[in-house]
C-alpha cells in the first residue's frame, strides 16, 4: 500500500494523502491556475521539485543556505504584549524580521489620517530603537469613504438598484479622496522618520481602490524620490466594481498579477506584493500550485522586488486563523525555490 | 566529483563536506564517545539516519507532523524590550515556547534571595499573564559562596597549595549554604505561583554543585509534591572537585548523564536536562554522535522527562553566539528522532 | 536596498555583499556576519549585552553605519542628523 503522507487542506484541516495524490493535486492546481489566468502550466521539473516539498512528513522544511529572502511584514506585532515600539522591536530582535511596519489598529488610511500627529510621534520614537527598515501601512479601504461611514454614496447600495452611472460617480470621487488621505499620510509619516510606506491590501473594494492606491503612489513617489514605496494587493484578479477605471491607459478591471506589477512599477512602487487566494476545499498542494502558477509570469518579468504575499488565505496558507508552521514553511519554500521571489 | 555540502564546524563556522567526509566524522564522534563515556556507540541505523540529517543544503529542518516535543527554555527572553513579564508574553505568544522562565540577570540563587521579594511580585503579576507554566530559574553557582565573593575558604586557591582536607571541608560548608538559599528562593516562588523551580547549569563548580542541586531538590520535593523541579546539568561528567561526596551512598564524581538521571530521579526531579559539550575543532556531525552516542544510556532508563540541553555550545549547537539555525534544528531533529527525548 | 532602490534579491545581494567585503554565501551564515557587524557597527541582537554590548551601535546609531556603508539614504537617519547636535555644550 502506498504510504501516507500528513498533509493540510486549504482550511488548515490536517489529511492524509498518497504522494499519488498529493501529484495529482498538484498537476490539477496548476491546470486549473492556467486556465483561469490564461498563463502556462508548471513544468514537469517544477511539478517534480513541488513533489518532494510536499511529499514529506517533515513540521518545518525551508529553502537552502544561501537562498534566504527578505522577509516584510504587514503590521508587525499584536498590540497585545507592552507597547507598539515592543511590538517592532521583538519583530527585529526574536523573529529577525527584515523590514518592520508601524500601524494603527484601524488599519485604513482614512482613521490613521485622524491620529497622524500621534502617529508621528511614535514612528520617531520607534526609529531611535530599531535598526531594520521601518515604515508605515494601512489599507486603501475604499468602501470607508461611502455612506454610512463617509460622505460618498454607496456604490454597492446603488448597483443593485441598477444606477451604474451613480454607482461609478461615487467611485470616482471615492478614488480622490482616498489617493488624498493615503498622500497625507505618507507626507506626515515622512517628516516623522519613515523609510517606507506600505498600501496593503489594495484593489479590495475593486478596480477603483486599486486606481486610488496606483494614483496615490505617482504623487508619492514624485514628491519623495527615495521613500520606499510597497503595495500588496488584495487578491489575485482586480474586480471589476466600476468596471471602466484605467491608469495609464490600461483597464484596470480584471487585471492579473503580471499587470498588476507592470503599473505598481509605472506608478512609482519599490515593492510589489502579489495575493492569491487560497481555496479552502483543497489541498495546500493544490493551492500552492494555484498560486505559484499565477505569479510565475509576474516574477519573470519583475522590474521590482516581489514580495509574495504568505499568510492567511494566501499565497497557498491556509485560511485559518492560526495557520499551521508546516504549511507556511512549504507554501514559503515552493515559492522561493519556484518563483526566485525577492521576498515574502 | 562527490558533491559538497554546507555544513557547520562546532566553532559555527561554514565549511563544506562531501556526504562520505560527513558520515566519517559520524563515526568517528560515536566511536570516541563510546570509548570516553564507556558507552556502546551508536546503531548503523542511527548513524545511516543522522548522515540524512547532516549530509543536507536545507537552511532548516525539523522533525514529522505529530513527533513534537516540549520546548522549556531557561533564562526566557532578553530584558531588552519592555519588561521582564512582558519577556515571558512574547516567548509564550510569539515563539511558541511551552515552559517559560523568570529570571533574574545576575542567574544565581544566592543573588537572587537578597531581592527576592520583588522577584515574588514579578513571578505573581506573570502568572496572571501567561498561560503557560511558568518556572523560576538560576544556577546553583557554588562557586559564589567562596572568597572573595562570599565568606568560604576558596577551594581552588587551597587545591594548588595541597591543602585537600581545607579545600574539602570547604566545598562542604558551601554545600549547606546554597542549599539553603536554594530553598529560601523557592519557598518565596512558590508562595508567588511558581510553576516550578529551575536549577540551570547544575554541577559548574563539580560534585559539591551537583550534590546541592540534588539536596534541595529532595527537600523541595517532599515540601511541594506537585512542583515541578527542572535540573539541567553544565555539563556531560561530574568534576570531581571534591572527590568523595556521596548522594544516596553513590559517588557523585564522574558520573555521566546516565548515572546523573538516576540521581535526579532519586532526588525527586521532574526533569532532567543532561548537557554534553562541543569540540569546537570538530563539525556538527561529529559532534551530535558524539551528544547522542553519551546520552542514549540515560534515554533508556529515564522515567522522568528529558530535556537535552540544545544551546550554544552543548548539544551539538555550536559555541558562537549566534548559534545558526541550521545546525539548531539539525541538533533538535536529531535528538527527538534518535533518542525520543521529551523535550528540550 | 529593496525598500529604497527597489533592487531585486539578487542584485541586492551582491550589492551589499561587495559593500561590506564578504562573499554573498557569507550574508547566510551569522558567524561571520556577527563580526562584519560588530567591525562595521551595523547593530543586531542584544541578548543581555552578551552579543551586541554598549559599546556596539544600536538602534539609530546602527542605522548611521548602514547608511553611509551601503550608500543609501535613510529618511530617519538625515532627519536625526538634522535634528540633533545642533548645538554642542559649549554653546548652550
Amino acid at each position: 500500500m502506498e504510504a501516507k503522507i500528513r498533509t493540510r487542506m486549504g482550511d488548515g484541516a490536517l489529511v492524509e494523502m498518497t504522494p499519488a495524490q498529493i501529484r495529482a493535486d498538484l498537476e490539477a492546481g496548476t491546470l486549473a491556475a492556467a486556465k483561469r489566468s490564461k498563463s502556462a502550466e508548471l513544468t514537469s521539473a517544477e511539478l517534480d521539485h513541488l513533489s518532494e516539498i510536499f511529499c514529506s512528513n517533515s513540521r518545518f522544511t525551508g529553502v537552502d543556505i544561501g537562498d534566504e529572502v527578505v522577509l516584510s511584514y504587514d503590521g508587525c506585532g499584536s498590540q497585545d504584549l507592552g507597547t507598539r515600539i515592543n511590538d517592532l522591536q521583538y519583530y527585529e530582535q526574536y523573529l529577525c524580521a527584515d523590514s518592520l511596519e508601524l500601524y494603527h489598529h484601524d488599519y485604513s488610511y482614512k482613521p490613521a489620517k485622524a491620529v497622524m500627529a500621534f502617529e508621528q510621534d511614535v514612528m520617531r520614537q520607534a526609529q531611535f530603537v530599531t535598526t531594520a527598515p521601518l515604515g508605515y501601512g494601512a489599507m486603501p479601504d475604499l468602501g470607508l469613504y461611502t455612506v454610512p461611514d463617509g460622505p460618498v454614496p454607496n456604490w454597492s447600495q446603488l448597483l443593485p438598484l441598477g444606477r451604474i452611472a451613480e454607482s461609478r460617480a461615487a467611485q470616482e470621487e471615492a478614488v480622490e479622496l482616498a489617493a488624498d488621505d493615503i498622500v497625507y499620510v505618507a507626507d506626515e509619516m515622512v517628516e516623522a522618520g519613515i523609510e517606507f510606506i506600505d498600501l496593503d491590501t489594495a484593489g479590495a473594494a475593486g478596480d477603483a481602490d486599486f486606481l486610488a492606491a496606483l494614483k496615490a503612489i505617482e504623487r508619492i513617489r514624485a514628491r519623495h524620490p527615495d521613500l520606499g514605496i510597497q503595495i500588496g494587493m488584495a487578491g489575485e484578479f482586480v474586480l471589476g466594481m466600476h468596471g471602466e477605471l484605467e491608469y495609464d491607459g490600461v483597464r484596470l478591471a480584471g487585471l492579473w498579477p503580471l499587470d498588476q506589477m507592470k503599473l505598481a512599477a509605472k506608478a512609482g512602487v519599490t515593492i510589489y506584493g502579489p495575493a492569491i487566494n487560497t481555496n479552502t476545499g483543497k489541498s495546500i498542494a493544490w493551492n500552492v500550485a494555484r498560486t505559484l502558477t499565477i505569479a510565475k509570469p509576474c516574477c519573470e518579468a519583475a522590474t521590482v522586488p516581489v514580495h509574495l504575499n504568505g499568510g492567511m488565505g494566501v499565497g497557498g496558507v491556509p485560511m485559518h486563523v492560526l495557520p499551521a508552521g508546516d504549511a507556511t514553511c512549504r507554501a514559503s519554500r515552493a515559492a522561493v525555490d519556484i518563483l526566485r521571489l525577492d521576498g515574502l | 566529483m562527490e558533491p559538497r555540502i554546507a555544513t557547520r564546524m562546532g566553532d559555527g563556522s561554514l565549511v563544506e563536506m562531501t556526504r562520505s567526509e560527513i558520515k566519517a566524522d559520524l563515526e568517528e564522534g560515536t566511536q570516541q564517545s563510546a570509548k570516553r563515556a564507556k558507552v556502546d556507540p551508536l546503531t548503523q541505523d542511527e548513524l545511516d539516519h543522522l548522515l540524512d540529517i547532516y549530509a543536507s543544503s536545507a537552511r532548516f529542518t525539523a522533525v514529522d507532523i505529530g513527533d513534537e516535543v516540549v520546548m522549556s527554555n531557561d533564562g526566557t527572553g532578553t530584558k531588552h524590550i519592555g519588561n521582564r513579564v512582558q519577556d515571558l508574553q512574547t516567548y509564550e505568544q510569539v515563539l511558541g515556547i511551552d515552559i517559560v522562565e523568570l529570571w533574574q540577570i545576575d542567574y544565581s540563587y544566592k543573588a537572587i534571595k537578597t531581592n527576592v521579594a520583588h522577584e515574588g511580585q514579578a513571578m505573581k503579576i506573570a502568572q496572571m499573564l501567561c498561560t503557560n507554566p511558568v518556572q523560576y530559574g538560576a544556577m546553583p553557582d557554588l562557586g559564589r559562596y567562596s572568597k572573595p565573593d562570599g565568606p568560604i575558604d576558596n577551594w581552588s586557591e587551597l587545591l594548588p597549595l595541597m591543602k585537600v582536607d581545607e579545600a574539602r571541608a570547604a566545598q562542604i560548608e558551601a554545600c549547606a549554604m546554597l542549599v539553603e538559599d536554594i530553598n529560601f528562593v523557592a519557598d518565596h516562588m512558590v508562595e508567588a505561583g511558581a510553576d516550578g523551580i529551575d536549577m540551570d547549569t547544575t554541577g559548574a563548580a563539580g560534585d559539591a554543585d551537583f550534590l546541592a542541586g540534588l539536596t534541595a531538590c529532595r527537600m523541595l520535593r517532599e515540601k511541594y509534591p506537585f512542583l515541578g523541579i527542572e535540573i539541567g546539568m553544565a555539563s556531560e561528567f561530574v568534576l570531581g572537585m571534591h572527590g568523595q561526596l556521596e548522594f544516596d551512598g553513590e559517588r557523585l564524581a564522574g558520573m555521566w548523564p546516565k548515572d546523573q538521571l538516576r540521581m535526579v530521579q532519586a532526588a525527586g526531579g521532574s526533569i532532567y536536562g543532561p548537557a554534553v559539550n562541543i569540540n569546537t575543532g570538530k563539525s556538527t556531525a561529529w559532534n551530535i554522535a558524539r551528544a547522542i552516542t553519551i546520552i542514549k544510556p540515560a534515554m533508556e532508563i529515564a522515567e522522568i522527562p528529558v530535556h537535552v540541553n540544545v544551546g550554544m555550545g552543548v548539544g551539538g549547537v555550536p559555541t558562537c553566539v549566534y548559534p545558526p539555525a541550521d545546525a539548531t534544528s539539525r541538533a533538535s531533529k536529531a535528538f527527538v528522532e534518535i533518542l525520543k527525548i521529551d523535550g528540550y | 536596498m529593496q525598500i529604497t532602490r527597489g533592487m531585486r534579491l539578487t542584485e541586492a545581494k551582491t550589492y551589499v555583499a561587495g559593500k561590506l567585503g564578504v562573499s554573498v554565501l557569507d550574508l547566510s551564515d551569522p558567524t561571520v556576519m556577527l563580526d562584519v557587524r560588530k567591525e562595521l557597527g551595523l547593530g543586531g541582537i542584544l541578548e543581555s549585552g552578551e552579543i551586541t554590548d554598549i559599546d556596539d551601535p544600536m538602534g539609530i546609531e546602527a542605522k548611521f553605519n548602514i547608511a553611509a556603508v551601503l550608500d543609501v539614504p535613510v529618511n530617519c537617519v538625515e532627519r536625526f542628523r538634522a535634528k540633533a547636535g545642533r548645538r554642542r555644550p559649549a554653546q548652550i
